[in-house]
């Protein structure tokens, strides 16, 4: 059962995603969900258990190891009526399937002129950490933020594992939904307000540093603001696209400094555009240059040691926290 | 060899003149789309359907409006059977504001979801899964619609054509896979790049019926998919046609095609699908040969007509560019 009937008011993340899951099939029956494994079995995470029950195999539909195949079925279904919620059970997979994404949901509503649209979520997660190797660790968002077409969407709270995966099914677009697995049993306060995606959230006020993220990374900058000397003012985006410069940009004129983190690699990554964006804009109001920590590029290995050394950890954002403001 | 089938009845009078008058509509738009892409009227790229009128008349004239129909870069004698308009069409090719995607799709992308076309796609084997979720759709929704995929025998070595027959075989899906087989895949003989080359046989492999028709007979065409569409309105699931036919043009306008036989094409050239029809319907008094000149010169006038009102469309303003890159 729903961890709403719970008596405790929090509830963990992956609860919270099966709830918004839950919540969009109840109030619209064109929503199906297609999966490897969502059926009986509930997900490899255990994130769709209990839904095939309650909502049956028509709209709770197991799928062959297919990828291509299902995915794409679930662009199509999405112009013909139905609204998909399509899983692709590890990040890294869309690399067999990307066709479906990129070629076709993401351009024909456009190359259309609107004649077809296409309300789909491609739910996916990520998240290194697990010694689960370079085939099952990456974070490919900027990959999709980079096509015309598609949002992208990372919710980094449980409130918001609800919330935007309600709101992303209620979105008339193509979504790319990240969540990251490292963050399924994170307790926190369930959500049951959607807001329509585009819209960060200051999640830690300070008036120094501002420190902008999404995801996983989120825990990491507010245990760094935590440990810094610095005062640092934490931004979750939420959504890479819609991008919420607005809030970026009103935090960065009050502090004149910005670090940007992000698990995904930091060569190329989404961070450079958000750099550049507030370089644009703030450039004579900046104190210092923009910086950036994202994972080095590198495969991400196997080894526990390795990989710890290599994502982005809340000593590290402290102390460019910290370095920023004895920059100037 | 395989034995090609033709086992239903042929199709009443009147429909054998309306297969005509498809057919003649067909090659006047593509006889004068090829000259107009020769001197330099229509941007982009082109590929015609010239020899293959007969499987898109013989499947377009089988299904109803509201059937599904997922296409190819060569699409254009699809869309046509189907009903799709011809200014429209015309306008689109051109790239007008009174084309069907107001000129954002152009020759390879015309879609008119008004009449169930999902799309011609420019991505070889991407019609496939797409229809498959056309199938889906009315499946789930319960709408006695029939989706058709049509691909090329090009398409079949791609995973895509794999992984959509398979799901559309498990799901039972009222889904025609039509595949026009017309030899050359772009510029190879896809003979050899297969050991299978009826790809009917291969149809074996996904526990599903196939037939392989004479695709320039479009009487044999109409009365197959027919009856594929009535077993799909009956819940019996996908099947596989295979029409054998010919590319009388180049994969693209201005491909010289020095990979093709001479004796081959002329051979193909002496099964006109026009000419088999018209002698067919003059030798059982259907139609007089005067009579089907008349169709032939009204098609052509047509076109006529749809290049002139293409010529004096107007190009669209620099603001379209930015339309209906999202649905609101």
């Amino acid at each position: 059962m729903s961890s709403v009937a719970e008596p405790q008011t929090t509830t963990r993340y992956i609860d919270a995603l099966a709830q918004g899951m839950r919540t969009a099939m109840q109030e619209d029956e064109r929503v199906v969900l297609l999966g490897i494994d969502v059926g009986a079995g509930g997900g490899i995470f255990t994130v769709t258990r209990g839904l095939h029950e309650e909502f049956g195999s028509e709209r709770v539909i197991d799928t062959p190891i297919s990828e291509m195949g299902y995915v794409g079925a679930g662009v199509g279904a999405a112009m013909t009526g139905l609204r998909p919620i399509v899983e692709i059970m590890f990040m890294d997979f869309v690399g067999v399937c990307l066709d479906p994404i990129l070629n076709q949901a993401a351009k024909l509503g456009y190359m259309t002129a609107g004649a077809l649209q296409i309300p789909i979520v491609f739910r996916t997660q990520t998240g290194a950490g697990r010694s689960a190797g370079a085939q099952h660790s990456q974070s490919l968002e900027a990959w999709f933020a980079h096509v015309p077409g598609l949002k992208v969407v990372m919710p980094a709270t449980v409130t918001d594992a609800h919330d935007l995966l309600v709101a992303a099914v209620r979105d008339p677009n193509p979504v790319v939904f990240i969540e990251n697995r490292r963050l399924y049993g994170m307790r926190g306060q369930a959500g049951e307000d959607p807001l329509p995606l585009g819209q960060a959230r200051v999640a830690r006020s300070g008036d120094e540093v501002t420190v902008v993220t999404w995801g996983q990374s989120l825990r990491e900058c507010l245990s760094a603001a935590d440990e810094s000397s610095a005062s640092l003012e934490v931004i979750d985006l939420r959504s890479l696209v819609p991008l919420d410069m607005e809030t970026v940009i009103a935090s960065v004129r009050r502090t004149g400094r910005l670090l940007v983190v992000h698990e995904a690699v930091q060569d190329f990554g989404a961070g450079g555009e958000i750099a550049a964006r507030v370089a644009d804009e703030l450039f004579d109001e900046l104190r210092t240059p923009v910086r950036r920590i994202g994972t080095p590029s590198v495969p991400m290995p196997f080894s526990p040691e390795l990989e710890r050394t290599l994502l982005p950890g809340a000593a590290a954002i402290a102390a460019a926290g910290e370095a920023l403001l004895a920059e100037g | 060899m395989h034995a090609v089938t033709s086992q239903h009845e042929p199709p009443p009078a009147q429909l054998r003149r309306n297969l005509f008058a498809s057919m003649a509509l067909i090659r006047a738009f593509e006889t004068r789309v090829a000259e107009l892409y020769r001197d330099g009227d229509i941007p982009g790229f082109v590929h015609t359907s010239l020899g293959q009128e007969a499987v898109a008349a013989g499947v377009g004239l089988a299904l109803r409006d509201e059937d599904y129909l997922a296409t190819t870069h060569r699409g254009h004698g699809h869309c046509l059977a189907k009903g799709v308009d011809v200014d429209g069409m015309m306008g689109e090719l051109f790239a007008r504001v009174t084309g069907l995607c107001r000129g954002t799709g152009g020759s390879m992308h015309i879609a008119d979801p008004s009449h169930g076309v999902i799309g011609a796609n420019a991505i070889v084997g991407a019609s496939l899964p797409l229809a498959v979720g056309a199938g889906l759709s009315s499946k789930l929704l319960h709408q006695d619609r029939v989706a058709v995929a049509f691909f090329g025998e090009g398409a079949v070595n791609q995973g895509s054509f794999h992984e959509s027959v398979n799901l559309a075989a498990i799901w039972d899906l009222p889904v025609i896979f039509v595949c026009e087989n017309n030899i050359y895949a772009e510029f190879t003989d896809s003979r050899a790049m297969t050991r299978v080359p009826c790809v009917a046989d291969r149809a074996a492999a996904y526990g599903i019926e196939a037939h392989t028709l004479d695709g320039n007979d479009a009487d044999v065409v109409y009365a197959a998919t027919a009856a594929a569409a009535e077993r799909c309105r009956a819940g019996e699931g996908p099947i596989l046609l295979e029409a054998e036919t010919y590319r009388w043009h180049g994969h693209y306008e201005g491909d010289a095609q020095p990979y093709k036989p001479d004796d081959e094409s002329l051979a193909w050239r002496d099964r006109d699908p026009l000419t088999i029809a018209e002698a067919r319907l003059v030798h059982d008094d259907t139609a007089t040969a005067e009579e089907l000149a008349a169709v032939r010169a009204d098609a052509g006038a047509r076109v006529d007509a749809a290049v002139e009102a293409a010529r004096a469309a107007d190009v669209p303003a620099h603001e379209e560019a930015f339309q209906h890159v999202f649905s609101r």
